[in-house]
């Protein structure tokens, strides 16, 4: 088991290298430069010029590169240009925002995406099929931001059930430990406090939920189709067992066998999507940072925290890779 | 004593329905019964609607698409009341099966659950009709699996189907059957996925477990050595129906339906000369006509005549408890005197010191 973790490590060590190189080239090309950001609207070219210099951007490419790198391996990924702190700093303080939200968004999908495909399964060709069926073709095609927009629009602005904006109300004094504010809430206690997140959390989570939902409950509905013609569902069926221990112990433990792989592939477009959905709602988190970072050529905050959700990608992948050995003994690491 | 057999089957047939598609009549009127305690063979070849019509009896056919017809008595506990087990409500059903009705499937690696622990897939069962928990279910569990064969149970109990070879998930799955020592067993081609050595392991095990505790067999089966050995009563099907029904002894002596004396000739004989060709039936199951025109069978036939067709030949009987289907049957004597001079194989009493 070690062994298998550790080969998996040294094999995202290229992968994250040859990211790095990419993200690099595509960062620079982006137009303009982060001389526009950071200096008035009217400053002189020669004052931009001389920013650049001074800030190295005018040097060979891969000479800037290998100066990112040289730091990298210290584990020094620089400072943000918006902020001047250390990108490792802000990454710290904006993570748990986008952990609740993700956490949040993986747990609509789940809890509604299993339950339907199953539904869908067992009545496959009814009519709550075909509208399972097609409602999850919506959500896949639905773009993210699009979706926030609307939920936005209709649920906070015109109907008011839920906050537009932020994780929490401005003004509640809330304790901090994790950062992550319906579970500090809760820890201490301040019940007020952790409902106020959670209701911030519902809107944004839905919205990032749209696509793992969908994609879900088309993976349940493919395996619960499939998981009920095996010969040991019969077998199971042929023992006179229950309903519920037939369809539980039988079916949808072999048939959540994919949608394991599947929600750690998901993870990576939960990141992505966070970066708009944050945006739209003003979360707060790493994804709205990415996204003011790409507007002001934050160039450092731009590359450090993209590599460290690749690893953390590459990560969650792994993670799933075990958990899945102890859900299916075929394909457990010797 | 009560009256009648374990199970009386009556005009069963099952129909697969499909929207925009032809009905398929997988089986058309099959009838047989069983006696407590005894063994009966179904032998046909595939095609022939020999597991449709144990699905049916185990009330396991999908309830959608299927059409199924005719009647089931069963006799629950062994009781005077006789339940229809083609109309029971599906409650019912599942209260029947696996405590007095029990099935042993064909291939056993697909029908273990691969990613449940053996003892787990054996206790269930101990648990929904035995009412036993925890301890005593696995400890009971444990004692089936010796039961059957299986050493060191107490391990194998933990591990799970990818692990067992062949025969010993063959000899799980018959672990699961006699937990509750059903009245009725059905083994569906039970060796068919095994290697021949398992396969006459598996085949002793049956019998001994079905002769110990009194359960009734219903063997389903391709294979006319299996029967040979094992069975009291043989019904051969063809084509949905019965043509053949008779006593071990008797049908082997005397096949009178074509299809079965084919069946029987077709078997490879071992002291036949090297150079003659084995006897295959002409054609395959998909020739067959629909009985409703006449004998399904005639197109294949040897002693096909016109009068076969324009309709379903009746079930005659000549010899008391030898019935068939046929208006030209193989003659006995005919039959009789090529069992001389040439013993069907898988008779066990046939060969008459030749060799050995």
């Amino acid at each position: 088991m070690l062994r298998f973790i550790v080969r998996r490590v040294l094999q995202a060590v290229p992968t994250l290298f040859g990211l790095s190189i990419l993200l690099f080239i595509w960062v620079r090309a982006l137009p303009g430069g982060p001389e526009y950001a950071l200096l008035p609207e009217n400053a002189t070219a020669e004052q931009r010029a001389a920013l650049r210099r001074a800030m190295g951007l005018d040097d060979p490419v891969i000479v800037q590169y290998g100066a990112f790198l040289g730091r990298l391996l210290q584990g020094d990924l620089g400072q943000s240009l918006q902020t001047g702190r250390p990108v490792l700093t802000e990454f710290a303080m904006k993570f748990p925002a986008t952990v609740e939200l993700a956490v949040m968004a993986m747990i609509i999908a789940v809890s509604a995406g299993v339950p339907l495909g199953y539904l869908a399964a067992r009545r496959s060709g009814g009519a709550l099929d075909s509208l399972v069926v097609g409602g999850s073709l919506v959500g896949i095609c639905t773009p993210v931001f699009f979706l926030a927009f609307v939920l936005k629009l209709v649920f906070a602005e015109q109907l008011g059930v839920f906050p537009s904006a932020f994780r929490q109300t401005p003004g509640i004094d809330a304790t901090r430990i994790t950062g992550l504010f319906v579970v500090d809430g809760i820890a201490t206690r301040e019940w007020d406090a952790a409902w106020d997140a959670f209701m911030h959390l519902v809107l944004p989570g839905l919205a990032l939920a749209s696509i793992p939902l969908a994609v879900i409950v088309r993976m349940t509905r493919a395996g619960v189709i499939e998981v009920l013609g095996e010969d040991y569902v019969r077998t199971a069926e042929a023992k006179g067992l229950h309903r519920r221990t037939v369809r539980g112990r039988h079916v949808l433990r072999n048939a959540m066998l994919p949608v394991v792989t599947a929600i750690g592939l998901l993870s990576g477009a939960l990141l992505a999507g966070a970066v708009l959905t944050e945006s739209v709602f003003a979360f707060g988190g790493i994804g709205q940072f990415i996204y003011s970072a790409t507007q002001t050529r934050d160039y450092p905050v731009l590359l450090g925290f993209i590599l460290i959700i690749a690893a953390l990608y590459v990560l969650i992948n792994l993670i799933v890779d075990i958990s899945y050995s102890l859900l299916d003994p075929r394909v457990r690491v010797s | 004593m009560p009256a009648g057999p374990l199970l009386a089957v009556d005009d069963l047939s099952v129909t697969f329905t499909q929207r925009r598609r032809r009905d398929v009549k997988a089986v058309d009127g099959i009838s047989f019964s069983l006696d407590e305690g005894s063994v009966v063979g179904l032998v046909g070849e595939s095609g022939c609607g020999k597991s449709v019509t144990s699905l049916a009896l185990m009330g396991l056919l999908p309830s959608r698409g299927v059409r199924v017809a005719g009647r089931a008595g069963f006799r629950p506990g062994g009781g005077d009341t006789e339940a229809d087990l083609l109309s029971l409500p599906s409650r019912r059903m599942r209260d029947l099966r696996g405590r007095e009705l029990a099935m042993v499937f064909q291939d056993p690696l697909s029908s273990l659950n691969p990613v449940v622990p053996i003892g787990r897939q054996v206790t269930e069962i101990l648990v929904r009709h035995r009412g036993l928990k925890g301890r005593a279910a696995r400890s009971a569990a444990a004692d089936l699996l010796a039961r059957v064969g299986i050493p060191d149970p107490g391990r194998r109990l933990r591990e799970y189907p990818h692990e067992l070879s062949g025969g010993m998930r063959q000899r799980a799955l018959i672990a699961m059957a006699v937990a509750c020592r059903p009245r009725l067993m059905i083994a569906d081609e039970p060796t068919t996925a095994l290697d021949v050595t398992i396969q006459a392991q598996i085949l002793e095990l049956l019998k001994e477990l079905v002769t110990e505790e009194g359960t009734a067999l219903l063997m389903i089966t391709h294979d006319l050595g299996i029967v040979a050995g094992l069975c009291d009563e043989i019904n051969v099907l063809y084509a949905g129906r019965v043509v053949e029904s008779a006593q071990r002894h008797e049908l082997f002596r005397a096949p009178t339906h074509p299809y079965t004396a084919g069946l029987l000739a077709s078997i490879p004989r071992l002291h036949a000369s090297r150079d003659l060709p084995l006897t295959p039936i002409r054609g395959t199951v998909n020739d067959a006509i629909d009985w409703t025109d006449g004998c399904a069978f005639a197109p294949r036939c040897d002693n096909y005549a016109e009068d076969c067709l324009g309709g379903p030949p009746h079930m005659r009987e000549e010899r008391a408890g030898h019935r068939f289907r046929c208006v030209h049957p193989v003659r006995t004597d005919a039959a009789a005197v090529s069992a001389e001079q040439s013993p069907a194989a898988p008779e066990p009493s046939a060969p008459k010191g030749e060799d050995r």
